[in-house]
């Protein structure tokens, strides 16, 4: 390929990942910070995207329903933290993943239930819906929009975790629960807040997806499987991780179509066992 | 392990009533029987990693397809393959691929396991999913059931259904009392001090890894004998078997029958099967609802599973837990 | 002490009687035959959860709306209908289909969607006299194909028939080269053949073929290809939710306008309000357009909307010509459907005249002989352009029954 379809490519690539380390984020935080498999993940994201059509539906503006669903993600998240899964955190992993599957069977259903298995569509705003001439094509404005919000998302976390109270006291929790209970750090109210945002990142992913990917019954398998794939390869529980795990994840797999069609589904599974060889902890985790 | 004697006198009679079936049941209930059957065997294998190695396989499923998948190269289209040949290649090839994932995998620990061996599965998955000569996604065809014979002279015709139902009854009983017997030996000893404590096992002088992998092979090996039955059973085989999914449920049925205790998969694999059909009826459009409240259920309230209750009756009996 | 062996008892009684009901349930006798009042029994395998449930319910109920409206019999006789969820599932389809034909022992069994699905069906069909399988949706040109059989039917389309017209239909346009792109499993890959095939025979020739994993949707790069390669036209197929995206990609990545898309219909069926602005002008090509202009599809769609609330598709369609082809055959044989043999000779004959897709005819190989519709989407909706192809038969390549 020549030089200008690289580089679009390698655009490509990395707006993909841009929209892979939103949706992994979540989960990684949840993951590493609580110790929580949550299968689920893919099911919130669609969910979020639900909502925002649902919302979109009522006051026809993205923006609006944007704002107004994420507070819904985030009480969502709460409850079923509460109600589901702070009774295992002192339990097996094994009991998380099987939980967290329940949870996917029924929230999947409660979706057809409530929405039908029609696709839907919410259209991009029209100030965002332009095309900007680049080489042979054009790239949409809404993707180099949404490959923005996810820079912004991310400085945000970087801050929060790393230079804010709320984001000492979710480390600490991280890193030793009891200590940090000892201390007084009231942990289960951290790990509340943590799910939920953890659910409402991985909502708001959706959202913001929706115009681009259209929305429909099942959108969330594909993502919970890739989501867990960018944070493995990038160490659980570190956003950084979570970010160069998933631009790795982006332009592998956008190359990997080109240049490996043959084999492209399986490069990143290929990929993550290599990192896992390197480094059985991920390239940003802590070694066990 | 040693069972206590109501338990030992439940177990045979659930043997004692699955050899009978096939006098009684239709041939359609059989089949079902015949695949319950097949997912226990399944399900023992995953239960030799997650309920007495510590290790949760995701990916367990692979090695059921993968077995599957060889069976199916294996048999022409105008007849059946040679169960010497057929048999042997695909539990060799299933090892094999056991070998190579685990070893891989046995490196890590924890949830980087579960993962890597996830990654595994899947790489399985998208492989047969994308070859278009094994069929791709809408699977392969295993026309015949192998054919056990010597030269000319044929010992067991297995499509006859009554003789395969027996054929599959047996393997299950030889599965269980091999793993029973392997658990029994000093090997099962070390597997389970992994389990309870890898770094104390590691400090008395074992080579962890090195079991772990071994008994990564073996349940990897038995789940290809459980998919050389399925091949033949159903006579096709498609990624969907390979599926995380699939792994899903096998975790789900070693659970809901208890792990650690080899027979709790078995009743799991049945209890799962006529729950399904059971749900299936109540709702039949949104079953599924039904089946996710079902699984948080017993992980809610019922961890020990099936196999729990009955031990629950055998403490209370007063022997000694 | 007793309270304890009491309720050890209990178990084991419970689990003797658990399994005594299993095996008496199975000597309950599956349907009580009367003469010739006795019901007809119909099994349906067909997707009622999942992402596909749509495409089960939309046939299931245009079938049954189609023998409602007949009185709800078959030759003078009631009918049982009996419905198994695929769970688009392979793996469990030899089980279902098992259930459907040894369980409840149906006397036609009307199924699947999925391919795969099929294939399994019909190799347990392929050896067996009874019951009548019909397909109303798999387009797996094997069924028809090396797979055919006596007893097998059916009633939607082979892959074959809805691409093939839309390759000519690019080469009649003008185009030299194309590059073909869907998803890789045996729609798509047949379906890019058919279109491939019809292409060259207007000396077209496709100067790439781009198979993206099932379902994956992630276009980007595949897209930056395509611009990168310049064909004249691209041919693909996508549908449901995939098709959506695709065509809204498409649109943004600038190539609607240089580079025209074509493809069957099942690119723009249903997705025209979702894809909006992506979906208009693009021409495709299939057995149905929901604005044909004939009696029966006026009265099939008002029907299907009173009954159902929201207009049919496609698949509805299919499902409502398979209720004729059943009723038609029930009564051509006066209600004695077990006489298997006069059945499927009746049925090998049929026409179907009052199909809202325009009348068409049972091929050799058993699959419809039909017309395939030039549509082009317009304001949201399909426009009837004309007829592409007329009566057009698959070549039903290694069916052994031609």
């Amino acid at each position: 390929m020549d030089f200008v379809t690289f580089l679009i490519q390698v655009l490509n690539g990395v707006q993909y990942g841009f929209t892979l380390f939103l949706v992994a984020s979540g989960l990684t935080l949840i993951f590493g910070i609580m110790g929580i498999i949550n299968l689920a993940h893919g099911a919130f994201y669609m969910i979020g995207a639900y909502i925002c059509f649902w919302l979109f539906g009522i006051t026809d503006s993205l923006l609006i329903a944007i704002m107004a669903g994420i507070p819904i993600m985030f009480v969502f998240g709460y409850a079923i933290e509460r109600l589901a899964i702070s009774v295992l955190y002192k339990r097996d992993h094994l009991y998380q993943v099987l939980m967290t599957y329940g949870l996917i069977l029924i929230l999947n259903e409660m979706q057809k239930i409530l929405w039908g298995s029609d696709f839907y569509s919410v259209p991009i705003p029209e100030v965002l819906s332009g095309s900007i001439p680049m080489g042979n094509q054009e790239y949409p404005v809404y993707r180099l929009f949404v490959s923005l919000v996810c820079m912004v998302v991310a400085a945000g976390m970087y801050v929060v975790i790393g230079k804010t109270k709320l984001g000492m006291m979710i480390r600490a929790g991280a890193s030793n629960r009891e200590m940090a209970q000892a201390l007084g750090i009231n942990i289960s109210r951290v790990f509340a807040v943590v799910f939920s945002l953890g659910a409402a990142l991985a909502g708001f992913s959706g959202m913001i997806d929706a115009p681009l990917s259209s929305v429909y019954p099942g959108m969330g398998n594909y993502i919970l499987i890739i989501s867990f794939v960018v944070i493995v390869i990038g160490g659980i529980g570190s956003v950084k991780g979570a970010f160069v795990g998933a631009m790795l994840v982006g332009l592998a797999d956008t190359f990997g179509k080109v240049l490996v069609p043959e084999f492209s589904s399986m490069v990143i599974y290929a990929l993550m066992a290599l990192v896992l060889l390197w480094r059985p902890q991920g390239l940003f985790g802590r070694a066990t | 392990m040693t069972h206590s004697r109501p338990l030992l006198i439940f177990l045979l009679m659930a043997l004692a009533a699955l050899a009978a079936f096939p006098l009684i049941g239709e041939e359609f209930y059989q089949g079902l029987v015949i695949r319950l059957m097949i997912m226990g065997i399944f399900a023992m294998s995953l239960d030799l990693l997650i309920g007495f190695t510590g290790l949760v396989s995701f990916g367990h499923a692979a090695f059921f397809g993968l077995s599957g998948y060889l069976l199916a190269i294996l048999t022409p289209e105008y007849g059946p393959v040679s169960i010497w040949i057929a048999l042997p290649f695909c539990l060799a090839g299933t090892a094999l691929a056991a070998l190579v994932i685990g070893w891989f995998s046995v490196r890590t620990s924890g949830i980087y396991f579960i993962m890597i061996t996830l990654a595994f599965a899947q790489m399985f998955y998208y492989y047969f999913n994308e070859n278009q000569d094994l069929g791709g996604s809408d699977g392969i065809f295993i026309f015949f059931k192998p054919s056990v014979a010597i030269g000319d002279f044929q010992l067991l015709d297995l499509s006859n259904h009554n003789t395969f139902y027996y054929f599959v009854l047996v393997s299950l009983v030889i599965s269980y009392l091999l793993l029973s017997n392997i658990l029994k030996a000093p090997f099962g000893q070390v597997i389970r001090g992994i389990q309870a404590n890898e770094a104390r096992t590691l400090a008395l002088g074992f080579n962890t890894r090195k079991y772990k992998l071994v008994s990564f092979v073996i349940a990897g090996t038995l789940a290809g004998f459980a998919g050389f039955l399925e091949a033949s059973h159903g006579g096709i085989m498609s990624p969907a078997h390979l599926g995380w999914h699939e792994s899903g449920i096998a975790m789900m049925i070693v659970i809901l029958g208890g792990m650690g205790t080899l027979y709790g998969p078995v009743l799991g694999a049945f209890a799962m099967g006529f729950l399904q059909d059971y749900f299936q009826e109540l709702w039949s459009d949104h079953w599924l609802l039904l089946m996710g409240a079902f699984v948080i259920a017993v992980v809610l309230f019922l961890p020990n599973g099936i196999a729990g209750l009955v031990a629950q009756l055998r403490r209370s009996k007063g022997d000694a837990p | 002490m007793s309270k304890n062996n009491k309720s050890r008892r209990n178990f084991i009684a419970g689990a003797a009687a658990t399994t005594g009901l299993v095996a008496a349930s199975s000597f309950i006798p599956s349907r009580f035959a009367i003469g010739a009042t006795a019901p007809i029994k119909i099994g349906i395998l067909l997707p009622y959860s999942g992402t596909y449930a749509m495409l089960g319910n939309s046939i299931t109920n245009a079938m049954k709306m189609r023998i409602e409206q007949a009185g709800g019999r078959m030759g003078g006789r009631p009918i049982d209908y009996v419905a198994v969820d695929s769970e688009m599932s392979v793996p469990k389809a030899p089980q279902n289909t098992n259930k459907l034909i040894l369980k409840e022992k149906v006397d036609f069994l009307v199924g699947p969607v999925h391919s795969g699905i099929a294939a399994a069906m019909a190799k347990i069909m392929g050896q067996r006299k009874t019951p009548i399988m019909i397909v109303p949706n798999a387009g797996s040109n094997a069924v028809t194909g090396p797979l055919c059989a006596p007893n097998i039917f059916r009633t939607s389309f082979s892959n074959w028939q809805p691409a093939y017209p839309g390759g000519v239909l690019m080469g009649k346009e003008g185009h030299k080269t194309c590059v073909t792109i869907s998803w890789k499993y045996g729609a798509g890959i047949q379906m890019m053949a058919a279109g491939r095939d019809g292409f060259a025979t207007t000396g077209g020739k496709s100067v790439k073929d781009i198979l993206l994993p099932f379902p994956n949707v992630e276009f980007q790069a595949h897209l930056s290809e395509i611009a990168a390669l310049k064909p004249d036209c691209v041919f693909a197929f996508f549908s449901g939710g995939g098709a959506t995206k695709f065509l809204k990609d498409y649109e943004a990545a600038g190539l609607k306008d240089k580079i025209p898309l074509y493809g069957p219909g099942f690119l723009t069926e249903g997705v025209e309000k979702a894809a909006g602005s992506a979906a208009d002008g693009i021409k495709t090509t299939l057995h149905y357009a929901s604005n044909l202009d004939n009696r029966e599809n006026h009265k099939f769609r008002a029907d299907y909307e009173a009954a159902f609330g929201s207009g049919p598709n496609v698949f509805s369609v299919q499902g409502y010509d398979t209720g004729s082809l059943l009723l038609q055959a029930a009564a051509a044989v006066g209600g004695d459907v077990e006489a298997t043999a006069d059945v499927i000779s009746v049925m090998e004959t049929s026409k179907v005249p009052d199909s809202p897709r325009g009348p068409w005819a049972m091929s050799k190989a058993h699959n419809p002989i039909q017309n395939i519709y030039l549509r082009q989407v317009a304001d949201g909706q399909q426009k009837l352009l004309g007829i592409a192809a007329e009566a057009l038969e698959d070549p039903a390549a290694g069916c052994k029954m031609t």
